[in-house]
């Protein structure tokens, strides 16, 4: 009897080419098109669940806001709206904006941040040069309201703990100014570029009813032409009061992620323009005492999708159950929709254009991974993938 | 569907539940069974249409508890199927993954975190737990430890799912070891 072929089979990881976090991506090979994915996760588990139960009320904001240092603003937000949602409370209009203004901030820093990494990994590393330079005025603006760059710990039930000074709001509108036309200049200049378009078009295809089954939210879903957007769909915050656009893409490649974060970068800048010019005056946060027994679920907008929060009370002053979901752990799945039947060059792309975030998705000690063989590296993939756009520029060019 | 539509939806699948419980205008609960899970969570999703968001395990008091929270967009409702496993020494509930995918990753989650087994899932291997974890110590279970390290034994190996074994022709180097 003949022995039967093994296939082979190409490892990228535990440490991942794009994000730097610790993952593991066992590609099913035949030639160059991969026929089979199998994914290992939680190399870096930290149990925030777990903390969460051991946590009053209110200390759990700092703590979900460290779930990840991108969505800090989201985590919290969902949390918070969950307690309120127990509680029967709803916090004063002013703190409702000043959240809308930090959460949307959050969103364009870390949308701009993924257009530079995408950059970066198909070779274009002034669009990574640029998008990150781009990126720091942000920062600066969010440090300026909260005190910090990431991490901004700055909601709590019942409102919010600092309030956006009105002094502040003049200069925040000329910065908004100058952001707005530094990232309407990447946006053309990556919208228009035709290799761009050779590279990423009709690469790492998630179709719509695959986008269903797999239940991807975010980007990843509005790029395969499912308008769902939780600013919209249940609103929270000032959302309701403003006027946006959600953006959708019907094709679902990696071309249509790109477009749908990019152009919400600019929806992001129309909203905080909006809320500035109307926040309310008042005072921005109202006292809570406390938390009755009950459930309650809140929700948030992330810049990779929606963040989901279940809270459970018995009527202590710590929840006994806290759930967090991260838009993530929906979104890392269905890779195994996308990448199957691609070529080895286009995985890195299609796997970061979910733009993937691992500390949210595993939330528990640090566990060493012995076993794996490395076939083919994070570096040599970006290699291959760079290597790709080269060949198409030289083809057009 | 407007919210009135939906209600009236819902109340087709009454028959399968212990109650309807709506908290808020848009956030509804559906209180059953885990032996009619499966079937109030594919009606969920196939007939109404509500987006699968995640699933939560609970330990509670007498009893294990799995709440599928769904999203209905068009209305902006929250639906969640809340579904109690009476049984605590065995508990288990019936796997949605073979019509949901997204819900794999969310099933073996909680199998690692509470122990509640899942027939019918296609895959079910360890998730978030190392592999070098003890068997049969839960994290999330009211009575497991959130401060010590777990003492039990250390048992190598098979059960603790690997990844790649499922994968045709790939050894795991440990079962080599073996």
């Amino acid at each position: 009897m003949r022995r039967e072929m093994k296939k082979p089979v190409l490892v990228v990881g535990p440490m991942h080419p794009l994000q730097e976090e610790m993952e593991c991506f066992h590609l099913t090979v035949d030639g160059e098109k991969v026929t089979d994915i199998d994914m290992r996760i939680s190399y870096n588990h930290r149990g925030i669940e777990g903390i969460s139960e051991t946590l009053q009320f209110d200390q759990v904001p700092f703590l979900v806001s460290r779930v990840c240092g991108i969505c800090s603003a989201s985590h919290p937000l969902a949390y918070v709206q969950a307690v309120e949602e127990i509680a029967g409370v709803t916090p004063p209009d002013r703190a409702l904006y000043v959240r809308t203004i930090i959460n949307e901030l959050e969103r364009i820093h870390s949308h701009a941040l993924w257009v530079g990494l995408a950059g970066h990994f198909i070779g274009y590393d002034t669009v990574f040069m640029w998008a990150w330079k781009y990126r720091e005025p942000v920062l600066d603006l969010l440090e300026e309201i909260t005190g910090n760059r990431n991490n901004y710990g700055n909601v709590k039930v019942g409102g919010c703990r600092e309030d956006i000074p009105d002094e502040l709001i003049p200069k925040m509108l000329k910065d908004l100014d100058e952001i707005e036309k530094k990232m309407d200049m990447l946006i053309k200049a990556v919208l228009d570029d035709p290799i761009i378009h050779a590279r990423l078009k009709g690469v790492g295809i998630l179709s719509k009813e695959d986008a269903i089954r797999y239940a991807v939210a975010g980007p990843t879903a509005r790029g395969s032409g499912l308008a769902i957007d939780v600013r919209r769909d249940d609103p929270y915050a000032a959302y309701d009061d403003l006027d946006w656009n959600v953006i959708t893409r019907p094709e679902g490649d990696v071309f249509a992620k790109a477009v749908v974060r990019l152009l919400e970068i600019l929806e992001s800048i129309k909203i905080i323009r909006q809320a500035a010019k109307k926040l309310p005056d008042g005072p921005v946060a109202i006292q809570v005492k406390e938390i009755p027994p009950g459930e309650g679920t809140g929700r948030a907008e992330a810049p990779r999708g929606e963040t989901f929060h279940y809270v459970r009370s018995d009527g202590g002053n710590r929840p006994v159950r806290h759930k967090v979901r991260a838009p993530s752990f929906v979104n890392v799945p269905s890779f195994k929709a996308s990448c199957i039947g691609s070529d080895i060059a286009d995985v890195t792309i299609t796997l970061a254009a979910v733009d993937p975030c691992y500390s949210c998705t595993e939330r528990l000690a640090v566990v060493e991974s012995k076993d794996h063989k490395v076939i083919c590296d994070g570096e040599e993939l970006i290699k291959l993938s760079r290597e790709k756009t080269a060949r198409l520029r030289g083809s057009k060019g | 569907m407007n919210q009135q539509e939906l209600n009236n939806k819902l109340a087709q699948i009454k028959d399968r539940l212990i109650d309807i419980e709506q908290k808020a205008s848009n956030r509804i609960f559906l209180l059953c069974e885990a032996q009619n899970n499966f079937d109030v969570n594919k009606f969920l999703f196939e007939d109404v249409g509500a987006r699968f968001v995640i699933a939560t395990g609970i330990d509670g008091e007498d009893c294990f508890e799995v709440l599928y929270h769904y999203s209905y967009d068009q209305t902006g409702c929250m639906i969640t199927i809340k579904a109690f496993i009476r049984d605590r020494e065995q508990p288990k509930i019936q796997s949605i993954a073979p019509f949901l995918p997204g819900a794999e990753w969310i099933e073996r989650e909680i199998h690692d975190l509470f122990g509640i087994d899942f027939p019918g899932h296609p895959d079910m291997r360890r998730l978030i737990l190392a592999d070098d974890w003890p068997q049969g110590v839960y994290p999330l279970r009211k009575d497991t430890s959130r401060t010590k390290p777990p003492t039990s034994a250390f048992v190598p190996g098979k059960a603790c799912g690997q990844l790649g074994r499922t994968i045709e022709g790939v050894e795991s180097s440990r079962e080599v070891k073996e």
